[in-house]
């Protein structure tokens, strides 16, 4: 420092200043101003006190940081050790055989909620890629237009924003007042898939029209360049340069409708039975965990079901971290 | 030649029409809930039906006050427990964490927001209610909108922390670098620079949270007690109005529907079309706070 013109007045300022900030001080700053309104020791700590606030702050930060995991460890860990005490082979194999203390297994209700699976991702998947390809490779030059064909793909557009912000007892009302009450379909597994299959489309259509924008322009020019349709175009290069991040929208539907229970506790009907036919009512486990909890109060058997639904979760979690990696690396390449 | 692009054609008309199914579910939902709510609105008249705090089906009293007064306190509750968690959870994710750190916190709370409904029920009628009912205050159930926030507060925790998250990290670098060259700290910057910079996507994220609680069904049935009454204080001191049980308008349609007809039955379609209302009204408010955003 010592080769810094430092002017000989600054060195009185630089006194009330921490060490590290004295070669800083500027000529004619009036830095003893708030050295007479407060105490010396605050003046001089103002960087320290400014790193103290720091310290506390990240402290408070990091507690919340771990409150989500502890949050998390605690439910799943609750859940799963009692869980684990009723867990075997057996319980997965048995069908429930109702009865106040909930006895028997949960296997009708694991292959209800396989069937329910099947049904609306069937259904809504074709469905939902075709919305996403046509809203972002045939609509997006249309923004701006006047006309009823810019007209109805804003509309659209309006459609999937709106039905992802539906409350899921809603799809439900819906189900029920025009599946199961005015087309007769009863409380059945279709009435059921196809109120699911509401639910979920706008989950297919949003993650379908993220994967499609992340695939180059370039790719769809030199297709197109070599004289195909563009129809060739989006079935030859852009669908399967995207296919990773649609197979995550549909797998990230199926853990939507293997956990949801307000749609299909008013669609579906709660028969603990195999279903046999498209017509037959069912239970999925997570309203089997319901039933058990409310109605019978066998709240360990509620609790080892519910253990199988967050494994389930936990696995398709693994999966679409495993398909997105593959999709950024496909593409980042 | 002519068969590619008759082809072309037919998928691009193909594609068109089920880009419009969104709309046309919209549209069905819309039409077959006021359908069914029509008689009741009819013959009791919305404003009875908004405004009357009694709902006795037996009696052919319709009243929805009580159920909206409860998924609106329970709604509040949520968001102040569990904002500030989300909030602190979304700056430590995009601010402080190291990179190993993000990596066991995201997948937290990846899980917590796939965890299922009745799941976050069940620990709260195990865990949770037996917890609250050791308050000593006479007729305190354990169910209630106590119980009630706290499960919903963990289950809008992911859905606050991502998008306040997403808002944070979209702040540009520039505005930090600027901070940091004047001499604050980090802590300085990210309270006075990044927060207020990404307020609109955090408002927007609360908001959105705010849907997530007034949407939620089955959790909700599980620990509010699901009695039809006003939240009320249990005894002289107000504080215990947390302890008092309640019913969501969601719980109210879940809990009825099996085995209302008629009058009740189309009561509960247009407490369907309130809570429709409602949610639509929290969203576009929060479409609204995000489109500010980007000028």
């Amino acid at each position: 420092m010592t080769d810094n013109p430092i002017p000989a007045d600054v060195t009185t300022q630089a006194a009330v200043l921490p060490p590290r900030l004295a070669p800083f001080a500027r000529p004619g700053e009036p830095a003893a101003r708030t050295a007479q309104s407060s105490p010396r020791w605050v003046q001089q700590s103002n960087l320290a006190r400014r790193h103290l606030t720091q310290r506390l702050a990240f402290a408070v930060l990091w507690l919340t940081g771990l409150a989500v995991v502890v949050v998390l460890l605690l439910v799943v860990g609750y859940v799963a050790v009692q869980g684990f005490q009723v867990l075997s082979p057996d319980f997965l194999l048995t069908p429930p055989a109702g009865g106040l203390s909930g006895e028997g297994g949960i296997s009708t209700t694991i292959v209800t909620t396989l069937y329910l699976v099947l049904l609306t991702v069937g259904l809504a998947t074709p469905l939902g890629v075709g919305a996403a390809v046509y809203l972002v490779e045939y609509a997006e030059g249309l923004a701006g237009q006047r006309g009823l064909l810019p007209y109805l793909v804003s509309s659209a557009r309006f459609g999937v924003e709106t039905l992802a912000g539906v409350p899921s007892i809603i799809f439900g009302l819906f189900g029920y007042a025009l599946f199961v009450s005015a087309l007769h379909f009863g409380f059945s597994l279709l009435s059921a898939g196809l109120a699911g299959a509401c639910l979920i489309l706008p989950v297919i259509i949003r993650t379908t029209e993220e994967a499609l924008r992340a695939v180059p322009r370039s790719y769809r020019e030199g297709s197109l360049a070599l004289g195909t349709t563009q129809w060739q175009t989006v079935w030859g290069v852009v669908l399967p340069a995207a296919l990773p991040g649609i197979i995550t929208g549909v797998i990230l539907s199926v853990g939507r409708v293997i956990s949801e229970t307000a749609v299909f506790y008013v669609t579906l009907g709660g028969s603990y039975q195999m279903p046999t036919s498209l017509l037959s009512g069912g239970r999925t486990m997570a309203l089997h965990v319901y039933y058990l909890a409310m109605d019978t109060r066998a709240f360990e058997k509620a609790m080892a079901t519910g253990t199988i639904l967050i494994l389930s979760i936990i696995l398709i979690n693994a999966v679409i971290n495993f398909f997105s990696h593959r999709l950024t690396a496909r593409l980042g390449s | 030649m002519p068969l590619r692009y008759a082809m072309d054609r037919g998928m691009r008309y193909l594609l068109l029409g089920s880009a419009l199914t969104s709309i046309l579910i919209v549209f069905a939902i819309g039409l077959f809930t006021l359908r069914e709510a029509g008689p009741a609105i009819q013959q009791i008249g919305l404003e009875r039906l908004l405004t009357g705090a009694v709902w006795r089906p037996g009696q052919e009293q319709f009243g929805l006050l009580a159920m909206i007064a409860g998924s609106i306190c329970v709604t509040i509750g949520a968001i102040l427990l569990g904002v500030p968690f989300s909030l602190g959870g979304a700056v430590f994710l995009a601010e402080i964490a190291p990179p190993r750190v993000r990596a066991l916190v995201r997948p937290a709370v990846e899980l917590l927001a796939g965890i299922p409904s009745v799941v976050y029920g069940l620990f709260g009628m195990v865990v949770l209610v037996p917890l609250v009912q050791k308050i000593p205050v006479p007729y305190n159930t354990g169910y209630g909108l106590l119980s009630a926030s706290i499960v919903l507060a963990v289950m809008i925790l992911p859905t606050v922390t991502n998008i306040a998250e997403d808002a944070i990290r979209a702040v540009p670098r520039e505005y930090k670098e600027g901070s940091l060259a004047l001499g604050s700290t980090h802590w300085q910057t990210i309270v006075s620079v990044t927060l207020p910079a990404a307020r609109s996507g955090i408002v927007a994220a609360i908001i959105l949270g705010m849907g997530r609680a007034l949407g939620e069904t089955m959790a909700m049935i599980m620990v509010i007690g699901n009695s039809v009454i006003m939240p009320q204080p249990l005894d002289h001191n107000p504080l215990t109005i947390v302890l008092s049980q309640a019913r969501t308008l969601t719980g109210n349609i879940a809990v009825e529907i099996a085995y209302a007809t008629g009058v009740h039955e189309s009561a509960l379609f247009a407490t369907g079309v309130v809570l429709f209302i409602l949610i639509m009204l929290v969203n576009s408010l929060a479409r609204l706070v995000i489109r500010r955003r980007t000028p």
